[in-house]
């Protein structure tokens, strides 16, 4: 029983299925108190509101797995809907190139960061700090005010649902899961997802099995950067305006969800569908309490934020368990050789 | 003689301040097994770095098969088939072994990973190396030693026309020793190169057949095994005469136990860890414990420290008897003790010499109590002459020292606290013969000068031998035999550990 229990400590996806769980009885709490959790739209309705917010997430979690991090990504988001609504307004340039813009903007801005990072070998904390000031004082120079957005073909993009049959999703919602699974791919996938797990891992090692660590890492903040860009359209697609305060504190919304999913901020271990979970999750606090009605929005912060807590926890317990299993195993090795030496 | 494999020529590295190679000379053939000898510091490690593309050059040419290259990166180094297993495992522990095996190069199918070849290829690989286990894990499931022959694994499989093995058998018993020069003699027929470095001897003239030496940055010279004996190697690595390496093994006298009993211990054991063990420990002491890898030896000794916890026997200091619940415990009971794995769990590498020294003192004294700092320099400077630390100042930093200094660096923080009995559980591990001497010496003369009382724990026989007045021999967890006096000989240890499986 408590051997069993072990392997599935020990599994790779143990708190990923501990996130799941915990959404699928927070759900199934939800469907038990209120009626209106039974409508599927209720549920879709979840990756509407989140499309920004998952996207955002994906990119911190690339980061993350390689023992770094991202905070620029809430600020990167504002500058993106900004620019977007101000090239809108104020230049005749057509709605595609715009978005295409903004799009290379947010990756270069990404990937410089991750070069100033890797180059110099800086703390990635303060040099995404530096780029949130930079990209929110850059936000609110081109406008203090809102602008909106009257662009018919954004307008219409934002406003057209795709029908399910038993709901309907947004673009953004769509766009939000094709970028999940093409970022699981990546990663369990490929070469440069590999190594960006290896790094992870251990930066020198990757260095010496002669992975690509320097031109990994500054990928892996253009994707940060990517992600936070393509996270601004989305965002960008519900609001339908630029406006200085968008998406302030996202950055921290992203970690949250990426660690309650299972990443470890230590790096070298991360699972794209655990950090989906972990935004779903607090989307679902967030739906209880508009289901209540006289609770505050702000309830949602605290549940995040003993979740957060609990998960941490259970994330130290876990890797106390697993060393004390490998110093077990160690123990029994010795006897092992000796019987390989009777086969050969 | 045919085309070398490898050849190195005039090869210069220069770090700040320091000469870490002048012009080094080194030959490789096909199908040779070469070992790079000299101290810690002599420049082998460089050398390897410099080959291996970690380090740029300052001058001199590499080449192979007569053609010059410059690995620039490790990566360059391995597609010049280059391949190399370094002293620390330098893989990645969250990854899975199959992983670690295939990363950087993994087969796809699509473009995307085809994890089924890997993990099929992975497990055949090691099954070559009569390594049986599940690759699927992730590496931090399995031994240092297992993931030392994982590491060799991938190494063979990049298509290597060269082997750098770093200190490979540092962490693995004997059993696994053999294991591994069994794959070396086998890569060896297939006509590779194996760049060799080692600090047992015993391990060097078993499978080398040729030897070059490097002293302080540069080349001694290059010989055949066969030709070169034992002392006459040594002597050429500390560079000293011949006749002051035969003083060097001639050694101080053994010290004098005094009848005082400082600990003692009656069936002491805990669960899963230990059975029931008897030691007594007098002042002026050195008492060795000997076993194989796993046997109990170190448990023991996390034991006394208080480590771990007792749940069985009972122990005595001073004739009054004590229950250790943690390790402050034991060094109020002044037990110091250097454990086995100094960069895991002994040395702070960005502290400087003086800041590591001062260390367990300012932990026994509680953070609060301040160390007037001419106190600490006091200390620190002695501590550095007694056991004639190499450094340029203490104020250097301790990740800038050599393995063996850093050993020192340890001893020396656990010799200010004073203590009455210092465990040191492989102080001579990975560092250069010279020095090694010097911290047998050194556990000699602490038992007789200040009747302190020494725990040394050892893999190899032939040192305990030397400065052990007694010996505790385990096996299997439990205490076996215990010798002294004339008993003492490496003989009677294997006997001692071989003496229950027959």
């Amino acid at each position: 029983m408590s051997s069993k229990l072990n392997q599935m400590i020990a599994s790779k996806y143990f708190s990923f299925f501990v996130t799941l769980a915990l959404f699928v009885i927070l759900y199934g709490a939800g469907m038990a108190i209120y009626k209106g959790f039974m409508r599927p739209q209720v549920f879709l309705n979840l990756f509407i509101d989140n499309a920004a917010l998952i996207i955002v997430t994906i990119g911190i979690t690339f980061t993350l797995i390689i023992a770094g991090i991202d905070l620029s990504v809430g600020a990167v988001l504002a500058l993106v809907c900004m620019v977007l609504a101000w090239l809108l307004a104020n230049t005749g340039i057509p709605l595609g190139l715009a978005v295409l813009l903004v799009l290379v903007m947010g990756t270069v801005f990404g990937a410089v960061q991750g070069y100033i990072i890797t180059k110099f070998d800086l703390q990635p904390f303060i040099i995404t700090l530096a780029g949130m000031f930079f990209c929110r004082g850059l936000t609110a120079v081109i406008s203090q005010d809102t602008i909106q957005i009257v662009n018919p073909d954004w307008v219409a993009l934002a406003s057209y649902r795709i029908d399910l049959g038993v709901g309907f999703v947004s673009i953004g919602a769509v766009v939000a899961l094709i970028m999940i699974a093409i970022a699981a791919l990546v990663l369990g996938f490929t070469k440069f997802g590999r190594a960006v797990f290896a790094i992870g891992g251990s930066e020198s090692s990757a260095a010496l099995m002669g992975l690509p660590v320097f031109r990994t890492k500054v990928m892996v903040y253009a994707i940060s950067g990517f992600c936070a860009s393509m996270g601004g359209l989305a965002y960008s697609l519900i609001m339908l305006t630029g406006y200085n305060l968008h998406g302030l504190g996202m950055e921290m919304d992203a970690i949250a969800s990426s660690v309650i999913g299972g990443t470890l901020l230590t790096g070298g271990v991360g699972f794209i569908p655990g950090a989906l979970i972990g935004v779903l999750i607090q989307g679902v606090i967030l739906t209880f309490i508009s289901f209540q009605g006289t609770l505050s929005a702000w309830w949602t912060k605290i549940v995040v934020g003993a979740l957060l807590c609990v998960f941490i926890i259970m994330q130290a317990l876990i890797t106390e368990q697993k060393s004390k299993l490998s110093s077990k195993r160690s123990m029994e090795t010795p006897k092992e050789p000796p019987a390989a030496a009777v086969q050969s | 003689m045919a085309q070398a494999l490898l050849e190195m020529r005039h090869i210069t590295k220069e770090f700040p301040g320091v000469r870490a190679l002048s012009n080094v000379d080194f030959t490789l053939h096909a199908g040779e097994i070469h070992s790079l000898m000299g101290e810690n510091g002599a420049g082998k490690s460089t050398l390897v770095k410099v080959l291996t593309g970690v380090y740029p050059r300052d001058g001199g040419t590499v080449f192979l098969n007569g053609k010059a290259i410059n690995p620039k990166t490790p990566k360059d180094a391995q597609d010049c088939g280059i391949s190399t297993v370094y002293q620390e495992v330098n893989l990645c522990s969250n990854l899975t072994v199959a992983e670690n095996i295939f990363i950087g190069r993994e087969p796809r199918k699509f473009g995307m990973i085809d994890w089924k070849t890997i993990n099929q290829r992975a497990a055949e690989l090691l099954a070559k190396l009569d390594v049986h286990i599940d690759v699927t894990k992730t590496l931090d499931n399995y031994s240092v030693a297992l993931q030392q022959m994982i590491a060799i694994a991938r190494a063979v499989d990049v298509d290597a026309k060269i082997l750098i093995l770093d200190e490979p058998t540092s962490s693995l018993n004997e059993e696994e020793t053999a294991h591994l020069f069994k794959i070396m003699r086998q890569l060896q027929k297939q006509g590779l190169g194996i760049i060799f470095i080692s600090h047992f001897l015993d391990q060097i003239y078993e499978i080398c057949d040729h030897i070059t030496v490097l002293r302080n940055g540069e080349l001694v010279g290059a010989y055949e095994t066969a030709k070169l004996p034992r002392l006459e190697l040594i002597a050429k690595m500390v560079g000293k005469d011949l006749n002051e390496v035969k003083d060097m093994d001639n050694f101080a006298e053994k010290s004098v136990p005094s009848d005082e009993v400082f600990l003692e211990a009656k069936g002491i054991g805990a669960v899963g860890k230990l059975n029931e063990v008897d030691v007594q420990i007098h002042k002026g002491e050195v008492i060795g414990f000997a076993g194989l890898l796993g046997s109990g030896r170190t448990e023991t000794a996390e034991l006394l420290f208080g480590i771990n916890e007792i749940n069985k026997g009972s122990l005595s200091i001073n004739g009054k008897k004590l229950h250790l619940k943690n390790p402050m415990n034991a060094m109020e009971q002044k037990i110091g003790f250097c454990p086995e794995d100094r960069k895991l769990s002994g040395i702070i590498g960005d502290l400087s010499v003086r800041e590591n020294i001062i260390l367990a003192m300012q932990a026994k004294d509680g953070i609060l109590r301040h160390i007037p700092y001419e106190e600490q320099v006091k200390i620190a400077d002695d501590c550095i002459k007694l056991l004639r630390i190499k450094v340029s100042s203490r104020e250097q930093l301790v990740k800038n020292l050599s393995g063996g200094n850093q050993q020192k660096v340890i001893i020396a923080r656990w010799l200010a606290t004073q203590p009455d009995l210092l465990i040191l559980d492989e102080p001579t591990r990975g560092i250069d013969v010279g020095t090694k001497t010097e911290i047998q010496k050194m556990a000699i003369s602490l038992a007789k000068k200040k009747g302190m009382a020494v725990v040394f724990i050892s893999s190899e026989m032939d040192e305990m031998v030397r400065t052990c007045t007694k010996l505790v021999v385990m096996r299997d967890r439990r205490k076996v035999a215990e010798l002294t006096g004339s008993d003492i000989s490496s003989d009677g240890v294997m006997k001692a550990i071989a003496g229950g499986a027959a």
